[in-house]
């Protein structure tokens, strides 16, 4: 019997699943380029260079971009931009701040005793085993009550005023993202032979020196594939930031949500498009990393 | 130096917690002195407390009790890389993200050596383990055997006072094993360092070693030369796990002060002109042993003291010898012969049922305290 | 100083752990307690809260009224008990359909030639990775009147001769269900891959040498080895599907009302913090029983952190 052998029925289901994974997204691209305004049908294609283009009605005019004109529409739109700085000031300093604090966690929590090491663990599982909704209106409350009071207390008036914006953002992301790198690093650390941080230390390498030197160069891959995994998580979050962001911190899920909920035009097409390519180049440099990590460990 | 002893472990005891909260001594009050230049080696099977030792000594462990001395100096919390000792690591931990040089001027740039002087003791530790021109590669480009060698220069080229080695050919095939075996010797007596060796494997010990030190359940059984500890075993236990032996449960009957008879049960008979060691008395219960290949098998009887006669129960023949297994009176015994001829005709072997007699001579056997 | 802390290895472990540790119980743990007491207060008139301690909240959310003195039967309005059984419901169909889509293509992945099962891998991490708003907005395209898949279905009845008019998909349940299935497979796919793929391919071998045919291998040999894999995928499913209100609020309109559509209009819309702190609880309660269950029942598997 092959073990490699497969099914015609495996095989099919999987033909199935796949086209069901990306039926909507090819969809979703092809809408991009729609020569309609409210999108609601297919007009097809925008035509390069044309004179004057009709739209369900309303006139457009001659778009240099051609079939791209949805994309040039959303370069020029200052709310997506502003969006989209928003979404990446945060995911940067969330992802440094986590990244940082994760692998030392991760690295108490693989190498030493402590006493609150049972509890530092269990709090790791908390954004895995609740729903993400339950931390959000936590962290919301938090926040509201804990500004309402510091704004009372010290009198604080105008835009002086604690009130929820990127830095609220930013903290509440953290505490979702450092779980994952930590886990990540912790099981990259698992698989770390101690031999190689004595060999260093018996060649002469105090503490600092031996991780500098030996332990981080040899954990690097998976730190950065954690970093890379929390990265992606705070891109992609929606739930947490819909409820600890304010004026002025608005993030690309939150402002495409707003627009589901008004009038939609081929130009959200074009963003989601933008955003898949992104994404695929993200999880192509995540990919060639975990594989270059796993092969350096094997 | 300072100091008579390269290493040595004065009352070492090391206790480690178990998962399940317990407390277990995996060093349990050893002693262990170790010569300048000596060829030492620590035998046993795992668990035995050698590895946990050569740890102490090397500093990645701290002795629960007992101090380990280096060249007379006790280490305490002495951290690793303070310590003039250098380690060959069972699985090299070789650095996979350095090359075969980085690796080697790793330990000499931890001393501030210069670029130059780097260059040159890497070349020449490199030479002694003819791994010239290897310097560029990555480990993981090379043989297990060039890693192990590897492993070593990076070592040596420490100039340590003395090398841990923990079972440093385990993950070598039998033949390169024997032949790194040599070379080790050779190189350990071509440097004159100390060398403590950490192994399992009897006949490595055997084979390499100045002394040995044989360890069971956190104790050392047994210290000694090789020829010491195969042929003048102290106890049952370095007689049983050293080479092969045969036991006879009995009773002094009668002792002097050169010999000792005695009382066999399962033979119902009296072994006379034993050989005696310190400590035995009258009346005693002790085990009586002997090398198979020490037990004499004749097809008739010549000499009429400590001479029995037995039924052949089976021969397994293994290329150089001949095993005979030979039953006395319910009691098995295990002889070994040599073939001196060539066993191409069957006749020239016991037939199975066959009565034969053995001899066990007063000078090869032993007469050992009961563990 | 120095010394005395490189000597202190629990003093080392805890320093290390500390800004994780800190971080985690003001912005994870702190909040919880938070909501736990903001659910017994009581709601001002201006939105805020009053603490008390009043279990009213509870009492309201399983359908009892407190203005009845007692638990009357036309005093009893199931709304939000419903909302729950329906959360729940939908919670299990979901991940019942997500094992049943998941499987077939983790098990494809997992006896690929090793050389394209990242290639595999990667395909389906793109969809993952494809903001979750977006990927609900596709499946609003898809489902409308004027969508692909009345287009699609026009199409072939037209070719039957069977005539056809196109129908609203989106705001109905089963939009709810589809959308839920399409944006938590990959978290399926992932970890029941990775528990298949660590099968030694000899296990297969020798339940085939033992005289097992495929089906009997796949029952006895594959599927129970394959079970940590499923178990940390269903954690992964059941647990965000319960407390998700994205796709029931786009895909669902004002039809399908979850648990988490509810908890998010009492603190946007309806102003009730401590209304909608009881729900969220609620919430979590149920998905920490389940869980307990769950994974008493078949183990914790590590493959959670792989997904």
């Amino acid at each position: 019997m092959n073990p490699f052998r497969r099914s015609p029925f495996v095989i099919a289901a999987t033909v199935l699943v796949y086209f069901f994974l990306y039926a909507p997204i090819v969809g979703l691209i092809l809408y991009s380029f729609n020569a309609s305004r409210t999108n609601v049908t297919f007009e097809g294609f925008i035509p390069a260079y044309s004179e004057n283009v009709v739209m369900d009605g309303s006139l457009v005019k001659s778009s240099p971009c051609g079939p791209f004109h949805w994309y040039c529409d959303l370069a020029k739109n200052n709310d997506v931009t502003e969006a989209a700085g928003n979404t990446l000031t945060i995911a940067f300093t969330a992802t440094i701040i986590s990244t940082i604090i994760g692998t030392m966690a991760a690295l108490a929590l693989q190498r030493y005793n402590f006493k609150m090491k049972p509890f530092s663990q269990l709090s790791l599982y908390i954004p895995i085993v609740i729903p993400e909704i339950v931390m959000g209106i936590g962290i919301l409350t938090l926040f509201s009550q804990f500004f309402g009071w510091v704004n009372e207390t010290f009198n604080l008036v105008g835009d002086g005023r604690l009130s929820l914006g990127i830095a609220t953002v930013t903290m509440s992301h953290i505490a979702f993202m450092v779980p994952f790198v930590t886990l990540v690093v912790q099981a990259r650390l698992q698989g770390f032979d101690k031999s190689y941080e004595e060999a260093a230390m018996d060649l002469g390498a105090n503490e600092w020196t031996t991780f500098r030197r030996v332990t981080f160069p040899m954990i690097l891959p998976g730190i950065m594939s954690g970093a890379l995994l929390a990265f992606t998580l705070s891109l992609d979050d929606f739930v947490i930031t819909f409820f600890t962001n304010g004026p002025g911190s608005t993030t690309l899920p939150i402002y495409v949500y707003g627009l589901l909920r008004r009038i939609i035009t081929p130009q959200v097409n074009a963003l989601s498009t933008v955003w898949i390519l992104v994404v695929f180049f993200a999880v192509l440099a995540l990919q060639i990393l975990q594989n270059r990590d796993s092969k350096q460990h094997s | 130096m300072t100091s008579e002893f390269a290493v040595e472990m004065r009352d070492v005891v090391k206790r480690f917690i178990t998962p399940e909260g317990g407390e277990i001594a995996a060093v349990d009050h050893v002693t262990m002195q170790i010569k300048n230049g000596e060829f030492f080696s620590m035998l046993g099977s795992s668990g035995c407390g050698k590895t946990t030792s050569l740890r102490m000594v090397a500093g990645f462990e701290w002795t629960t009790e007992g101090e380990v001395y280096i060249e007379g100096k006790a280490m305490g919390h002495t951290p690793p890389f303070q310590r003039k000792v250098n380690t060959v690591f069972q699985n090299y931990a070789l650095f996979q993200h350095l090359t075969v040089f980085q690796n080697l001027a790793f330990g000499l740039e931890m001393e501030g050596a210069k670029e130059d002087e780097i260059k040159k003791r890497v070349g020449h530790a490199l030479e002694m383990v003819q791994l010239t021109g290897m310097d560029r590669r990555k480990p993981k480009h090379l043989s297990g055997g060039q890693q192990q060698r590897v492993a070593l220069a990076r070592a040596l080229v420490k100039t340590p006072d003395v090398l841990l080695l923990d079972e440093p050919l385990g993950a070598l095939d039998l033949k390169l094993r024997k032949e790194m075996q040599l070379e080790l010797k050779a190189l350990q007596q071509q440097l004159g360092i100390t060398f403590i060796y950490v192994t399992h494997d009897q006949e490595e010990a055997l084979t390499m070693s100045d002394r040995i030190a044989v360890m069971s359940n956190g104790k050392v059984k047994q210290m000694g030369t090789p020829v010491e500890i195969y042929e003048r075993p102290t106890n049952k236990f370095v007689a049983d796990f050293i080479g092969e032996s045969n036991f006879l449960e009995g009773k002094i009957k009668f002792i002097s002060k050169s010999e000792a008879r005695v009382f066999v049960p399962s033979l119902n008979t009296e072994l006379v002109g034993m050989p005696i060691s310190e400590g035995l008395v009258k009346g005693e219960e002790i085990v009586v042993c002997i090398r198979p290949e020490k037990v004499r098998i004749t097809e008739k009887n010549a000499i009429n003291q400590n001479m029995f006669r037995g039924k052949v129960a089976n021969t397994v023949y293994i290329g150089a010898d001949t095993h005979v297994f030979v039953d006395l009176q319910g009691t098995r015994l295990k002889v070994w012969e040599q073939n001196r001829i060539s066993r191409l005709d069957p006749k020239s072997f016991y037939a199975v049922g066959q009565e034969v007699w053995l001899m066990l001579m007063p000078e090869n056997t032993l007469v050992l305290k009961k563990d | 100083m120095l010394q005395r802390l490189r000597e202190n290895k629990s003093a080392q472990g805890t320093l290390l752990a500390l800004p994780t540790t800190v971080w985690l119980f003001v912005l994870l743990i702190i909040p919880l307690i938070l909501t736990l007491i903001v659910s017994f207060g009581r709601r001002s008139p201006d939105g805020n809260v009053i603490y008390t301690f009043t279990l009213d909240n509870y009492i309201r959310l399983f359908g009892y009224s407190t203005a009845c003195p007692d638990a009357q039967a036309s005093c009893y309005d199931p709304l939000y008990v419903n909302i729950l059984g329906r959360s729940l419901s939908l919670a299990f169909n979901t991940t019942l359909f997500v094992i049943t889509l998941a499987y077939p293509l983790a098990y494809f992945i997992a006896r690929a030639h090793p050389k394209q099962r990242n290639i595999y891998l990667f395909m389906v991490l793109i969809p993952l990775w494809t903001n979750f708003v977006i990927r609900v907005y596709a499946w609003m395209m898809l489902l409308r009147k004027e969508g692909a898949i009345n287009i699609i279905i026009g199409w072939v009845m037209n070719l039957l001769n069977i005539p056809f008019t196109p129908f609203e998909m989106l705001y109905t349940p089963g939009a709810v269900l589809v959308g839920m299935v399409y944006e938590f497979l990959p978290f399926m796919i992932l970890p029941i891959y990775t528990s298949l793929e660590k099968i030694d391919v000899s296990l297969y071998e020798a339940a085939a040498d033992l005289g097992a045919n495929s089906i009997k291998t796949f029952l006895r040999v594959t599927l129970p080895l394959s079970m940590p894999g499923v178990v940390a995928g269903t954690i992964l499913v059941f647990i965000p599907v319960m407390g998700t209100f994205i796709v029931s609020d786009i895909l669902g309109g004002r039809q399908v009302i979850l648990v988490g559509n509810l908890i998010q209009r009492q603190f946007l819309d309806a102003r009730d913090p401590t209304f909608g702190s009881a729900a969220s609880l609620i919430l979590m309660v149920m998905t920490l029983i389940v869980t307990y269950f769950y994974t008493r029942k078949f183990g914790f598997g590590e493959e959670i952190v792989v997904g």
